[in-house]
C-alpha cells in the first residue's frame, strides 16, 4: 500500500516533454485535427476524377498532384485521414473496453473465472494476427465494422493480460476491500475503484496498441482487404497508386506512405516518453 | 524439464487443433454456400442440390468437421476452385519460395541484429547505442510496405541494382537468385533486425546488472572477458527466445513483402485466394502458415525453459 502510494506521488513530478515528445504530440495532434477537419476543408470529393491525366505533377489546381485515376491527391489525402486516424482509435478504444473488461473482471473474480480468461486470451495470443484478420474478411467480407471489430478483438487479448496484471495489485489495496465490505456491486468496483488507478500504467500500452491498429489497418488496405473503394485510407492510397513507381510520379505513392509513418513515429515517440515517464522501456513493451 | 515440455508441446497441438476449427467455421460455415460458390450463379438449384448432397453439405457441421479435418490429414487437400487443380500441386513450389526467402532473411539479419545489439549493451548510452537506439525507433514504428516501397525507388528504380519483381526466382542458380530476391530480403531484414537488436541489449544489460558481474568487474576482469564469458552464456536463453518470436513474426511480414514484389510465395497465394475466395487455397494456406507460427512459438517456449536451470530443473 505505501509503495504503491509513495510511486503515485513521485509519478506527479512529471518530467516536461522533450523535443521528441513534443514532435510527438504535434503529430498527433495534427493527425487529429486532420481526421476531424479534413475531409471538411478538401477541395475535391474522395472519387472526383478532376484531370484527364493520370500522375499529373503538382501544379496550382491540384495542389500535390493527380494519382493513377486522374483524382485529386490531396483531397484523397484529407479524405483517408478521417478513416485511418478513425478506424484505427475506434479499433483500439473498443479492443480496450473489451481487453479491460475481461482483464478488470478476471483480476477481481479470480479463481476459475480468471483460469478460463487467462487460457482464452493465451489461446488468441498463439494466433498470427494477420492470418487470423485474413481469415475473417475471407468468411465476412471487408467493411468497416468488420475491420474495427476484428482489430479490436486482437487487442482484447493483449490488452485483458496487460490489464489484468496491473489490476491484479490494485484489487489487493485497502480501499477495494473497504468498497468490497461496503457492498458494491461488481461493475461498481471495477468501474469506480480499480479503473482510476490503472489509468496511468494503461496509457503506454494505449499508444502501443494504436500504433499497432495503425499499421495494422493500412497493411490490410494495402493488401486490398481493407477500406475497399471508392473510399480509401492511407494504406489503400499506397495500393492503388504502386504503378507509379514504374512510371516515375512517387510522389503519388510516397505521400500516403509517408503520411502513414510520420503518424506512427508521432504516436511512438509519445509512447517512448509516457515509458520513460512511468519507468517502462519500448523495448519491453513491444514483445507481443 | 520433461514435463515442462511436453505440456507446451500439448498445448501447441490444442492451439492448432482450435485453428482448424477457426478455418473450418471461417471457411465453410460461414460463406454461404459452397456448392453455390462452386457451380456460380448461373446455376439451376436442381444442380446445386445435387452437388450439395455430393459434397455431403448436408451432414450435421461437427460430422462435416471431422470429415474435413480427417481428409487433410489424409493429405487429400482438395481443389482449388478458381481453376480446378488440385491444392497440394499449386503450393509445393510456394512453400518452398517462401520458405527461402524466409531463411536468406535470417542468414543477414541474425549474425548483424546479435551483433550491433551486443555493441550497443557493451557501452549503454554510448554515441553507437544512442544512435542504434534511435535509428531502431523509428524501424520499429515504419511499416514494412513503406520500407519495401523507399527500397524499390533506390536500388530498383533510381540506381537499377536490383529488380523490383520477382516473378519467378531461380533457385537453381543461386547467385542470381540471391540477386533477385534481395530487396524483398532486405524489407524483412529491416523490419527485423530492429526488434532483434533492442531486445538482444535489453537481454544483455540485464544480465550486466546482476551480481556476479559486479564481483567479475571487482576481480579486475577486462569488459571483453565479462561480456564474452559471463553475459552471452547467461543472455542466451531469453535471446533465443527473442529470435524464434521474430522468424514467427516473418510468418506476417512475408505475407506484405511477397505481395509488393509480386513475389510467388505462399503469402501472396493467400492473400490472392481471399480476394477471390478460393476457400480450399484459403484453407491449406492458413493451416500451413498457423503451423510454422506455432511452431515457431513452441521452440521460443522450449529454448526459454531450457536455458533457465530454475525452469530445466524443476520437478
Amino acid at each position: 500500500m505505501n509503495r504503491l502510494a509513495g510511486r503515485t506521488r513521485s509519478k506527479r513530478v512529471r518530467p516536461r516533454p522533450d523535443g521528441w515528445a513534443w514532435a510527438g504530440i504535434v503529430i498527433v495532434a495534427a493527425g487529429l485535427l486532420l481526421a476531424v477537419g479534413g475531409p471538411l476543408v478538401a477541395p475535391h470529393e474522395v472519387g472526383a476524377i478532376i484531370s484527364d491525366s493520370n500522375f499529373e505533377a503538382p501544379g496550382i489546381s491540384t495542389l500535390l498532384g493527380t494519382d493513377t485515376l486522374g483524382r485529386d491527391i490531396l483531397s484523397r489525402l484529407l479524405h483517408g485521414a478521417r478513416l485511418t486516424v478513425g478506424v484505427a482509435l475506434a479499433a483500439t478504444v473498443l479492443g480496450f473496453l473489451i481487453g479491460m473488461a475481461a482483464g478488470f473482471s478476471a483480476a477481481e473474480i479470480k479463481g476459475r473465472y480468471d483460469d478460463f480468461m487467462l487460457w482464452l486470451a493465451d489461446m488468441m495470443l498463439s494466433f498470427p494476427p494477420l492470418l487470423l484478420a485474413l481469415i475473417v474478411i475471407a468468411s465476412l467480407s471487408s467493411s468497416l465494422p468488420v475491420l474495427i471489430c476484428t482489430i479490436a478483438v486482437l487487442h482484447a487479448s493483449r490488452v485483458a493480460r496487460v490489464s489484468r496484471a496491473v489490476a491484479m495489485n490494485i484489487a489487493a489495496l485497502e480501499f477495494v476491500e473497504v468498497a468490497r465490505a461496503r457492498g458494491e456491486s461488481l461493475v461498481s468496483i471495477l468501474v469506480r475503484e480499480i479503473w482510476p488507478s490503472t489509468i496511468r500504467p494503461l496509457a503506454v500500452e494505449f499508444g502501443l496498441r494504436l500504433t499497432y491498429s495503425i499499421l495494422f489497418l493500412s497493411s490490410l488496405s494495402f493488401l486490398g482487404l481493407g477500406i475497399q473503394p471508392p473510399d480509401a485510407d492511407w494504406g489503400s492510397m499506397v495500393r492503388e497508386n504502386l504503378n507509379a513507381l514504374q512510371t516515375g510520379a512517387y510522389i503519388a505513392v510516397l505521400l500516403p506512405a509517408f503520411a502513414i509513418a510520420i503518424l506512427t513515429v508521432g504516436v511512438n515517440l509519445i509512447v517512448d516518453w509516457l515509458g520513460a515517464v512511468s519507468g517502462r522501456s519500448i523495448s519491453e513493451e513491444l514483445t507481443g | 524439464m520433461f514435463k515442462l515440455i511436453v505440456r507446451r508441446l500439448f498445448l501447441g497441438l490444442l492451439t492448432l487443433l482450435a485453428i482448424t476449427v477457426l478455418v473450418f467455421l471461417g471457411t465453410e460455415i460461414l460463406p454461404g454456400d459452397v456448392a453455390q460458390a462452386i457451380l456460380g450463379q448461373a446455376a439451376t438449384p436442381e444442380t446445386v442440390a445435387a452437388l450439395r448432397e455430393k459434397l455431403g453439405l448436408n451432414a450435421p457441421p461437427w460430422e462435416r468437421y471431422f470429415t474435413w479435418l480427417a481428409n487433410i490429414l489424409a493429405g487429400d487437400l482438395g481443389n482449388s476452385l478458381a481453376n480446378g487443380i488440385p491444392v497440394d500441386r499449386i503450393i509445393g513450389q510456394r512453400i518452398v519460395n517462401t520458405i527461402n526467402l524466409a531463411l536468406y532473411a535470417t542468414v543477414i539479419a541474425l549474425p548483424l541484429s546479435l551483433l550491433l545489439g551486443l555493441l550497443s549493451a557493451a557501452w549503454p548510452e554510448g554515441t553507437f547505442d544512442r544512435m542504434t537506439s534511435s535509428t531502431t525507433v523509428f524501424f520499429i514504428s515504419i511499416p514494412d510496405f513503406v520500407i519495401a516501397i523507399v527500397l524499390i525507388i533506390i536500388f530498383a528504380r533510381e540506381l537499377g541494382w536490383f529488380p523490383s519483381v520477382v516473378h519467378r526466382p531461380r533457385w537453381g542458380d543461386v547467385p542470381v537468385a540471391l540477386g533477385q530476391t534481395f530487396l524483398p530480403m532486405l524489407t524483412l531484414v529491416l523490419t527485423i533486425l530492429a526488434h532483434i537488436i533492442r531486445m538482444t541489449r535489453a537481454a544483455v544489460l540485464d544480465v550486466l546488472k546482476q551480481p556476479y558481474i559486479e564481483m567479475a568487474l571487482l576481480k579486475g576482469a577486462p569488459k571483453s572477458r565479462i561480456i564474452i564469458r559471463h553475459a552471452i552464456p547467461n543472455a542466451l536463453g531469453p535471446i533465443v527466445n527473442v529470435v524464434a518470436l521474430n522468424l514467427a513474426y516473418l510468418v506476417s511480414g512475408v505475407v506484405i513483402v511477397e505481395v509488393i514484389f509480386t513475389y510467388p510465395g505462399l503469402g501472396r497465394l493467400m492473400v490472392d485466394s481471399v480476394i477471390f475466395r478460393d476457400l480450399p487455397l484459403i484453407q491449406v494456406a492458413a493451416l500451413v502458415f498457423c503451423g510454422f507460427y506455432v511452431a515457431l512459438n513452441i521452440s521460443a517456449d522450449v529454448t526459454a525453459i531450457m536455458a533457465n536451470p530454475r525452469l530445466r530443473f524443476a520437478k
